[in-house]
C-alpha cells in the first residue's frame, strides 16, 4: 500500500502553516488522520494564487487547478507521508468520488476478507451466463470420430467337412513367387548427407615423434668384498735397509731431536692443568657432603630368622638385588649339644631375599647343619658351595629357581614361575611359600673336616691342583676346585669333578642307569649326583708348628692372585688368552656331571702360580705357608711343610684374612681390639697395624672403589670406617648400625651411582647401607698415594729393622766396651812413667831434627845452642 | 750390545741398532718404528699389525704436514712433528728416504 512514486492524479503538496489557515486545514486540528479530507472551492484557490502569486503554495499546480471542471477540489492530509508531502490534491472528479466513496467499497472489500466463507457463496450463488461460441467447438468436432459410412459386415465361413480335420503346414518359399515379400531395400537419405564446406580447425606442428624401446640386461645384485694387505717388506728387504748408509746417516742426524723431545715429556707434563687437578680434590668436600652410610632396607624374617643369627652373606654375583644370607642358631657349643634334637627337626638355611620383597625371602637352600661359610661359583652362578658345621661341604644347584629370581627383581611380589617342580607332591598346597632346594650334593662326613669349616673358596678357572698338589693348567677355564679350611687343622682342596677311578665303572653301569629313570626324590638337580655323599678332598694340607709341636688351626685363609673376588669379578693375574678362554666357555654352562678329573700327565705344570697362602688361626696368629705337596722321599707320602712364618698380632680369633682389591699383595687381617695390614714379601711384620680399639673388631672388608678406605665391624654394632689417607689413628668416621655384633660385611657395586653396603649382625637381622659419595668415589691419584703410603711402611719396617739390628749391635759393643773398661784400672802408674819417658825422647829428638834441618838451611849461628 | 762372531760385518746395522735402542730405553717410550718413504715400516719394536697401521697413517700425515709447510713457505720444511693426544704422544721425524716414529706415554 505505500507507493514511492505517486498515481497520477494526486499530487502531493506541501502547506505552509499559513496556508493551512487560510484555507483552514491546519495539521491535526482541522484535518485529521480520522478524518483527512477538505474541500476546497476553486476560486478561493485561484485568488490565493493571484494574491500571493510566487510563495503561493498552489503555484505548482496553477494550470491544474484552473483546468479543474469542477468547483471544488480535494486536499487530503496525507498524516502518514505516503505521498512524501503533508497533502495532496486530487486533481480529477473521478479520482475524487473515488476518493470520498472507496470508504464503502474498503469497507465491503476489508468485510469480504474477513468472511472467506462468504465469499464462495457468493460466488456459487452467480448464476450461468450464456455461452459464447469461440470456435472450440469446431476443434471438438475434428478430432472427434464417427462413421463417415456405414460399417461393412463380412462373413467368412468354412466348409464343414474340414471342420476338426488335421493341419498341415508346408513350406513356401518366399522367393519363389514375385510378391512373396515385400522389402524395404535401405538408401542413401539425401537429406542427410551434408558436405561440410567449411570448417575451423587448428593446427599445431611437432617435432617428429619416434617411439622406441630398450631392455636392459637385468643382472642380480651380488656381494663382493675386496680384501687387502699393506705392503711390507721381507726380512731380506728389511735386512738391506737396515745395512744402507742413508739409513745410518738419517738416525744419527735425527736422534737428538728425539731426545730431546722425549726428555722434555719425562720432565714434566706439559698439557696437565695442575689448577683443575686442584679443583677436583676439593670438589668433593662441597657437594654431597654427608658422609654417612644411609639405611637403604633391611630384612629380617620372623619365621626363618627368630632366635639366629647370620654368619654370612654374599652377593648374588649376576642378578641384580638378590642376596644370600647363611642363617645359623645363636647357641653355643653347649647348649648345642644340649638341644640337638631340636636342631635336627629346624632344618638349617640359607635365605636369598630380592629387593623387591623384604618381608619374604625368595629362595631357601637346605643345609645339613648351620652354614657358616659359602659362596657362588664365579663361572656359573647357579651353583653354591657352603662348608658346614659339621664339617661337610655342600653344593647347590639353583639352576631351575634362576627364572623366579630374576623375575622377582624385575616385577616385584611373587611370582612363581611355572618351572618351579621343585616339590611336585607339595605344589599345590605351598604355592605361596617359597622354594626351598636341597642340596645335591654333600660331602662324606668321614673324609671332610673334623670341625666347622669357617671358610671356602673357588678356585679360579686358570689352574687346577693335582692329586700330588702340584699346580696344573685348567682345559676347562671355569672353576672347578675349591678350598676350605676349619679349626681342625686343615686346608683341603676339593674338586667338583668325578674322580677318574669311577669313569671305567661309570661306562659299565651306563646302560643301567639309562634304563631305570634317576631317582629324584626330593626335585634335586642330578648335577653333582657323581659326589653325593663320597665326595672327598683332592689333597689335605696341614699346617705344623713351626717351633713346637702341634698345629695351627686356621679360621680364614687367602690365597694369592690368583683366587676370584667374587665382588669385583675379575680375576687379576691372568694373561688376555686366558680370560679370553673364559669368556668363551663361560657361555654354555657347563655340564658338571660330563667333567671328569683328567690325568696328571695330560696336564702341564704350571710354574708361576704362587702357591703360598696366608691363614689366619684360632690363637691371632697370621701364617704364611705354602699349600704344595711336597713328597717324603723316604715314604713317598706326601706331607706339607712347615710354614715359613708366623706373626702373632691380634689378641683374639683372626676374623677376616681379606685381600684388597686394588693391591694384589696387600692383606688386611682383623682379630682381637686391631687390625693390621700386611704386604706379601715382608717378612718383619705388618706395615700397619691400628692401635687397640674399645671394642671388639669383629668383622672387615675392603672397599671395593676406594684403595684407602676399609670398613670394621664392631661387637657394639658400629662401623668404623677408616680411610687411611686421611686418618691413621682412629677412624675416620664411626656410625652405629644396629645394637647388637656385627657378623659379616659385605659392599657391592650396583652401579656407578649406587654402592651398596650389606652389613649382618647377630640378631639376624640383614641391613643394607647404600655408600655416600664421599666414600665410595676415589680421590685423584689415590691408588697412587696408597702404594706409595704402603712403600713408605715397608721402608718404615725395614728401617726400623735395621735399627733394631744396630742397636743391638751397639748394645753388644758397648758391653764389650765396658768389660774391657773394667780390665784397665790394673795398670795405671806403669804407664804413667812410661809416658813421661817416651814425651822426653820424642822432644829429644825434636831438638836434633830442628838443629839438622837449620844447619842445612844455613841458619844455625856457628855457636851450638840447646834450647831448652 | 750386539756380538758379532765374524769380525765387523755390519758396523752400520749396530750403530743403526744402538741409536734406536737408546731412544727406546727412554723412560715411557712405547715404541719405534723406522718407515720408509713409500711407507713400508722396516724396523719395529711393536707388533705387525699396530706397525703397519701406525705407519701408513702417519706416513699420509707427514706428507700432508711437510706440503703444508712448504706451501707456507717453499723455503722452509718440516722437521719434527709432534702429536699429543689424550694417552700417548706421537713423534715423527720426516726425512727425505726414511721416517722415524717414536711413541711415548709422558705422563707416567
Amino acid at each position: 500500500m505505500q507507493a514511492t512514486g505517486h498515481p497520477n492524479d494526486i499530487l502531493p503538496l506541501t502547506l505552509t502553516s499559513a496556508t493551512q489557515e487560510l484555507f483552514g486545514c491546519r495539521c491535526d486540528e482541522d484535518v485529521t488522520g480520522d478524518n483527512p479530507y477538505k474541500i476546497l472551492r476553486k476560486e478561493d484557490i485561484v485568488q490565493d494564487m493571484r494574491m500571493r502569486a510566487a510563495v503561493s503554495d498552489f503555484s505548482p499546480v496553477k494550470q491544474l487547478v484552473l483546468d479543474y471542471p469542477e468547483d471544488e477540489l480535494l486536499l487530503v492530509y496525507d498524516r502518514d507521508f505516503i505521498y512524501g508531502s503533508s497533502f495532496y490534491l486530487v486533481l480529477t472528479a473521478d479520482a475524487k468520488d473515488r476518493h470520498l466513496k472507496p470508504v464503502v467499497a474498503l469497507g465491503v472489500e476489508v468485510a469480504l476478507e474477513r468472511e472467506p466463507s462468504e465469499v464462495f457463496a457468493a460466488q456459487k450463488t452467480s448464476e450461468p451466463q450464456p455461452w459464447i461460441s469461440l470456435g472450440s467447438e469446431q476443434e471438438i468436432e475434428e478430432e472427434s470420430v464417427t462413421d463417415s459410412r456405414p460399417r461393412l459386415k463380412y462373413r467368412i465361413s468354412r466348409v464343414r467337412r474340414e471342420f476338426g480335420a488335421p493341419i498341415f503346414f508346408s513350406d513356401r518359399n518366399a522367393m519363389e513367387t514375385k510378391d512373396g515379400f515385400l522389402e524395404c531395400t535401405p538408401y542413401q537419405d539425401k537429406n542427410f548427407s551434408l558436405k561440410q564446406m567449411e570448417r575451423h580447425t587448428g593446427v599445431q606442428t611437432i617435432p617428429n615423434l619416434k617411439s622406441s624401446s630398450t631392455q636392459t640386461q637385468w643382472t642380480y645384485p651380488r656381494s663382493m668384498c675386496t680384501q687387502y694387505e699393506p705392503r711390507e717388506f721381507s726380512k731380506e728387504e728389511k735386512e738391506n735397509c737396515l745395512q744402507s748408509e742413508n739409513l745410518k746417516n738419517f738416525v744419527n742426524s735425527v736422534a737428538s731431536r728425539f731426545e730431546i723431545a722425549i726428555q722434555q715429556n719425562e720432565i714434566m707434563d706439559v698439557f696437565f692443568d695442575d689448577w683443575k687437578a686442584l679443583s677436583e680434590e676439593d670438589s668433593g668436600y662441597g657437594r654431597k657432603a654427608d658422609p654417612h652410610l644411609k639405611e637403604y632396607q633391611s630384612f629380617t624374617d620372623l619365621h626363618f630368622s627368630k632366635d639366629k643369627t647370620i654368619s654370612n652373606i654374599n652377593w648374588h654375583p649376576t642378578i641384580n638385588g638378590v642376596i644370600a644370607v647363611a642363617v645359623t642358631e645363636r647357641l653355643s657349643f653347649e647348649d648345642r649339644i644340649n638341644g640337638s634334637t631340636k636342631l635336627l627337626l629346624n632344618p638349617s638355611l640359607i635365605l636369598f631375599w630380592s629387593f623387591s620383597d623384604p618381608i619374604n625371602p625368595q629362595l631357601l637352600l637346605e643345609c645339613p647343619d648351620d652354614v657358616f661359610s659359602f659362596e657362588f661359583c664365579p663361572s656359573d652362578p647357579n651353583i653354591i658351595v657352603g662348608g658346614c658345621m659339621n664339617g661337610q661341604v655342600v653344593l647347590w644347584d639353583i639352576s631351575t629357581h634362576v627364572e623366579q629370581l630374576q623375575g622377582t627383581r624385575t616385577s616385584g611380589g611373587k611370582n612363581i614361575a611355572a618351572n618351579t617342580n621343585a616339590l611336585q607332591g607339595f605344589e599345590d598346597k605351598r604355592e605361596n611359600e617359597t622354594p626351598v632346594v636341597r642340596y645335591c650334593a654333600v660331602s662324606g662326613i668321614e673324609n671332610g673336616h673334623k670341625a666347622p669349616i669357617t671358610d671356602i673358596q673357588w678356585l679360579p678357572g686358570t689352574f687346577e691342583v693335582s692329586r700330588m698338589g702340584v699346580p696344573m693348567e685348567n682345559r676347562n677355564g671355569i672353576c672347578v676346585q675349591i678350598v676350605t679350611c676349619a679349626p681342625d687343622c686343615c686346608v683341603m682342596f676339593w674338586d667338583i669333578r668325578a674322580p677318574r677311578v669311577l669313569q671305567t665303572m661309570a661306562d659299565q653301569r651306563k646302560q643301567k642307569v639309562e634304563e631305570k629313570p634317576l631317582e629324584n626324590p626330593h626335585g634335586v638337580p642330578n648335577t653333582f649326583k657323581h659326589l653325593d655323599l663320597t665326595w672327598k678332598p683332592l689333597i689335605r694340607v696341614s699346617l705344623p708348628k713351626i717351633d713346637t709341636s702341634g698345629e695351627y688351626s686356621p679360621l680364614k685363609i687367602s690365597l694369592r692372585d690368583n683366587t676370584c673376588d667374587n665382588h669385583t669379578g675379575s680375576n687379576a693375574g691372568i694373561d688376555a688368552d686366558r680370560a679370553h678362554l673364559n669368556a668363551e666357555r663361560s657361555e654354555v654352562a657347563p655340564e658338571y656331571a660330563l667333567l671328569r678329573v683328567l690325568s696328571a700327565k695330560q696336564l702341564k705344570p704350571l710354574e708361576d702360580i704362587c702357591t703360598q697362602l696366608y691363614a689366619g688361626t684360632e690363637d691371632g696368629e697370621l701364617v704364611y705357608t705354602d699349600w704344595k705337596l711336597e713328597k717324603d722321599n723316604d715314604s713317598g707320602r706326601l706331607f706339607s711343610a712347615k710354614p715359613s712364618h708366623r706373626f702373632i698380632i691380634h689378641d683374639g680369633q683372626v676374623n677376616t684374612v681379606r685381600r684388597s682389591p686394588f693391591f694384589k699383595d696387600i692383606i688386611l687381617t682383623v682379630g682381637g681390639w686391631t687390625f693390621a695390614i700386611w704386604k706379601e714379601g715382608v717378612m718383619n711384620g705388618p706395615i700397619i697395624q691400628s692401635s687397640c680399639s674399645q671394642k671388639k673388631c669383629t668383622v672387615g672388608y675392603w672397599s671395593q672403589s676406594r684403595p684407602a678406605v676399609l670398613f670394621i665391624g664392631k661387637e657394639d654394632g658400629n662401623i668404623d670406617v677408616w680411610d687411611l689417607l686421611e686418618k691413621t689413628h682412629e677412624p675416620s668416621q664411626t656410625q652405629n648400625i644396629t645394637a647388637t655384633q656385627i657378623t659379616c660385611i659385605k659392599p657391592w657395586i650396583v652401579s656407578s651411582k649406587q654402592h651398596l653396603l650389606a652389613v649382618s649382625d647377630y640378631l639376624g637381622t640383614l641391613h643394607i647401607l647404600e655408600i655416600p659419595w664421599t666414600l665410595r668415589s676415589p680421590s685423584s691419584n689415590e691408588k697412587l698415594s696408597m702404594s706409595k703410603y704402603f712403600e713408605k711402611e715397608v721402608d718404615r719396617l725395614v728401617y726400623f729393622e735395621k735399627r733394631r739390628e744396630m742397636r743391638a749391635k751397639e748394645k753388644k759393643d758397648s758391653e764389650a766396651e765396658e768389660l774391657r773398661k773394667k780390665m784397665e784400672p790394673i795398670i795405671p802408674e806403669k804407664q804413667v812413667e812410661q809416658i813421661l819417658e817416651e814425651a822426653m825422647k820424642e822432644y829429644e829428638d825434636y831438638l836434633s831434627l830442628e838443629t839438622v834441618i837449620l844447619k842445612e838451611m844455613g841458619l844455625l849461628p856457628d855457636t851450638n845452642k840447646v834450647d831448652i | 750390545m750386539w756380538i758379532w762372531p765374524c769380525g765387523n760385518t755390519n758396523p752400520i746395522k749396530a750403530e743403526v741398532e744402538e741409536t734406536l735402542k737408546r731412544i727406546q730405553t727412554h723412560k715411557g717410550v712405547i715404541g719405534t718404528i723406522v718407515v720408509n718413504a713409500e711407507g713400508i715400516p722396516i724396523r719395529t719394536t711393536l707388533d705387525n699389525s699396530t706397525t703397519v697401521q701406525y705407519a701408513g697413517l702417519l706416513h699420509q700425515l707427514t706428507m700432508k704436514a711437510r706440503s703444508t709447510v712448504r706451501d707456507l713457505d717453499p723455503q722452509n720444511d718440516l722437521t719434527f712433528l709432534r702429536i699429543r693426544s689424550k694417552k700417548h704422544e706421537i713423534m715423527v721425524a720426516p726425512d727425505k728416504e726414511y721416517l722415524l716414529i717414536v711413541i711415548q706415554n709422558p705422563s707416567e
